[in-house]
């Protein structure tokens, strides 16, 4: 009676498992296709995409698109390839991550390890900026940065150097350091919430200063919380579209808005291959800052969440 | 002039107030203890004494030098924490010579300095593990060598041994004492146990609710209780504080405690501690109050009393803990706790001839918890 009884559960069992991957497995390839289309597409000729089947694999591949893509695809009127914009997005992200990552993490330290009054309200605001759309910033933005190109002209004038202001990537890095701010304090504040204060007392005993509290206790040990802030803030300020092609024009756009522009372009034929080519490039650093530290992504959104 | 002053300290929390004028003194190379329940201000005591809160009224004087807007660091303090507090990302060297480094005290010297205080705890075989490879003695070790590798003024402990087991507490509770007798150093402890505060102090000042109820030596403390609450707190178990009432029998005048188990009331003499000053007046409501162990069996009394007197009452429950056993019967509408040998005789349900040592008794005045 119970040897049956459990055999019926582990018959159960097995249909539920076999419900459960046939279902992830299905998954998998709906989400995997587009990627794997995109790939496969970018190795073939333009000749056996035209007369072949988009799933069939290439039967002569080749770098060729991918050569031309990075080097000579035409992004609307030049032909000198996307590599140029690919350098302006790298340029763009990474003072931009580091910038809004560091005073995120300086945010959060003093929001909780150094409270002062009202510390409650400046933190509501500044969680607030999380849920202000960009569409809404996106005229205001451009007077202030009008404002900063005007600054820019004098001191050009005055001091022979513009010092950075009105710079289109100084511009991009200023709006998306203003904006990211808002999530790497709510990071940063939530993760230094659970650290413990005490360390901090003892440091403080120990004769550290405020500044070297925060390098030599709070930052080593908040390895998490940083690997989820870059990424987050990478993937965000990579694929933002709308600040790019806002303040961002011609020779300074980003990677994102070259990008469009290469698939739009409206003269002669669609070079699918080197589409697709341009548009793994232009994923590729997202993807590689999750493949290196992806493992560290769910751990640090776990943290705080569970203590111990 | 004492080492370390308190006087009127206050800290107020908007409206609460949290201490409410707290006067301490304490010598070079003394040991005090603040005790007290959960809640009390004790270690919100300790935190100012460190710097680490302000205060809201008082003084702090440190040798003299008053202390209250400096900053922690420059208090030449060194502090203890509950949860040991080391740096988990530095290794049980460098964790140690923190505050040496903070302080700009060259490479060479605070090697030297680590290595003194790593024979002296014994944990030189640890230096180079982080804090997450140690037990929680071990941890407890290194805590205590950050803080004495700076040599500081002043030692402040915030219930250090509250987080380990309890066999572990009792060896570390004599390395402290230990340290304290080879070190001379002046420390103030923030206990929530009275055991510790026992064994360690040579000064205890019992707090409740932000005042301090009682300052003294361990001996005053425990013997002397100065109300109702530092000999409830005091002492375990805790001591009996019985009704009793005065009243005069053949022309002296006597305490009048009910019998628990019916029979006529106990008549006990007026116990030496009250003064001859204070007058007591027939029909006056009263508290005696008597250590479990200053109430025993017939052969154990204490032979160098002058006022025993045996009372026959009725035993309720008998509990052998090892050493001694503890008796439990009825007087005054309480259960009263006598402490007696582990090998006397009693079963309970027995009627037994109980010894009231009144040597080691104290009266309290109902209304005002205040001992007469």
């Amino acid at each position: 009676m119970s040897a049956s009884a459990s055999s019926g559960t582990a018959g159960g069992s097995i249909v539920t498992r076999v419900v459960i991957y046939g279902l992830l497995g299905l998954f998998a390839v709906i989400y995997l296709a587009p990627l794997f289309v995109m790939l496969i597409t970018s190795f073939k000729s333009l000749d056996e995409i035209y007369s072949g089947n988009m799933l069939a694999l290439p039967r002569n591949p080749s770098l060729d698109a991918w050569g031309k893509a990075w080097g000579s695809a035409c992004v609307g009127l030049t032909c000198e390839g996307i590599k140029g914009y690919f350098w302006n997005s790298i340029k763009m992200v990474v003072p931009a991550v580091a910038i809004s990552t560091c005073l995120g993490a300086l945010n959060g330290y003093v929001l909780t390890k150094w409270r002062f009054r009202g510390h409650k309200l400046v933190f509501a605001l500044m969680l607030f900026s999380c849920f202000i759309p960009f569409q809404s910033v996106l005229l205001p933005m451009a007077t202030v940065l009008g404002h900063f190109g005007e600054i820019g002209r004098q001191l050009q004038d005055s001091i022979g150097t513009s010092l950075g202001f009105g710079n289109p990537t100084v511009n991009l890095v200023f709006v998306h350091t203003i904006y990211g701010l808002g999530f790497t304090t709510l990071f940063f504040r939530n993760y230094y919430e659970a650290f413990p204060t005490e360390l901090v007392k003892a440091a403080q005993v120990d004769g550290a200063s405020f500044f070297q509290i925060f390098w030599r206790i709070l930052i080593p040990n908040s390895t998490p919380i940083i690997v989820v802030t870059v990424i987050y803030q990478f993937t965000n300020i990579w694929n933002d579209f709308l600040f790019g092609a806002s303040y961002a024009s011609g020779e300074s756009m980003p990677m994102t808005v070259a990008l469009n522009n290469v698939v739009n372009t409206s003269t002669g034929v669609v070079e699918y291959n080197v589409n697709m080519a341009a548009a793994v490039i232009a994923a590729l650093p997202t993807l590689l800052v999750y493949v290196l530290a992806g493992r560290y992504f769910v751990r640090g959104l776990m943290a705080g969440a569970v203590k111990g | 002039m004492a080492f370390l002053e308190m006087i009127g300290l206050k800290k107020r929390y908007g409206n609460v107030e949290i201490l409410k004028g707290i006067d301490l003194t304490l010598d070079k190379g003394g040991f005090l203890v603040l005790v007290g329940p959960s809640g009390c201000g004790k270690s919100t005591l300790l935190n100012t004494i460190a710097g680490l809160e302000t205060i809201t009224d008082g003084e702090i004087r440190i040798d003299g030098e008053r202390v209250n807007d400096l900053h922690p660091s420059k208090r030449d303090i060194a502090m203890v924490f509950q949860s040991y507090a080391l740096y988990p990302n530095m290794t049980v060297a460098q964790n140690i010579a923190f505050g040496l480094e903070m302080r700009g005290v060259a490479k060479p010297e605070r090697d030297k300095a680590v290595d003194g205080v790593a024979k002296m705890l014994q944990i030189g075989h640890l230096l180079d593990r982080k804090p997450s490879q140690l037990s929680g003695g071990q941890r407890q070790r290194v805590a205590m060598g950050r803080a004495l590798t700076r040599n500081p003024r002043v030692f402040l402990f915030d219930e250090p041994l509250s987080n380990l087991d309890a066999k572990l507490r009792v060896d570390m509770r004599t390395e402290i004492k230990r340290l304290h007798q080879a070190t001379g150093a002046t420390i103030v402890y923030v206990t929530h146990d009275q055991i510790e505060a026992m064994t360690l102090a040579t000064k205890i000042a019992v707090l409740k609710d932000g005042e301090v109820q009682q300052v003294g030596t361990p001996h005053e403390i425990y013997n002397r209780p100065a109300n109702l609450f530092v000999a409830d707190f005091m002492g375990s178990p805790a001591m009996n504080l019985l009704k009793a009432q005065v009243a005069a029998d053949a022309g002296r005048t006597v305490l009048r405690l009910a019998r628990g188990h019916g029979g006529a009331d106990i008549l006990l003499p007026v116990p030496p501690s009250v003064g001859a000053g204070s007058a007591l007046s027939a029909g006056q409501d009263l508290i005696l109050g008597i250590r479990p162990e200053a109430i025993t069996d017939k052969d154990s009394a204490d032979k160098h009393s002058t006022a025993i007197e045996f009372v026959d009452a009725y035993v309720e429950v008998v509990e052998p803990a090892g050493s001694d056993t503890f008796v439990v019967t009825q007087a005054g509408g309480k259960e009263v706790i006598a402490r007696m040998r582990s090998d006397a005789d009693v079963r309970a349900g027995q009627t037994i001839p109980f010894a009231f040592n009144l040597d080691k008794a104290v009266v309290f005045d109902p209304a005002t918890g205040r001992r007469i």
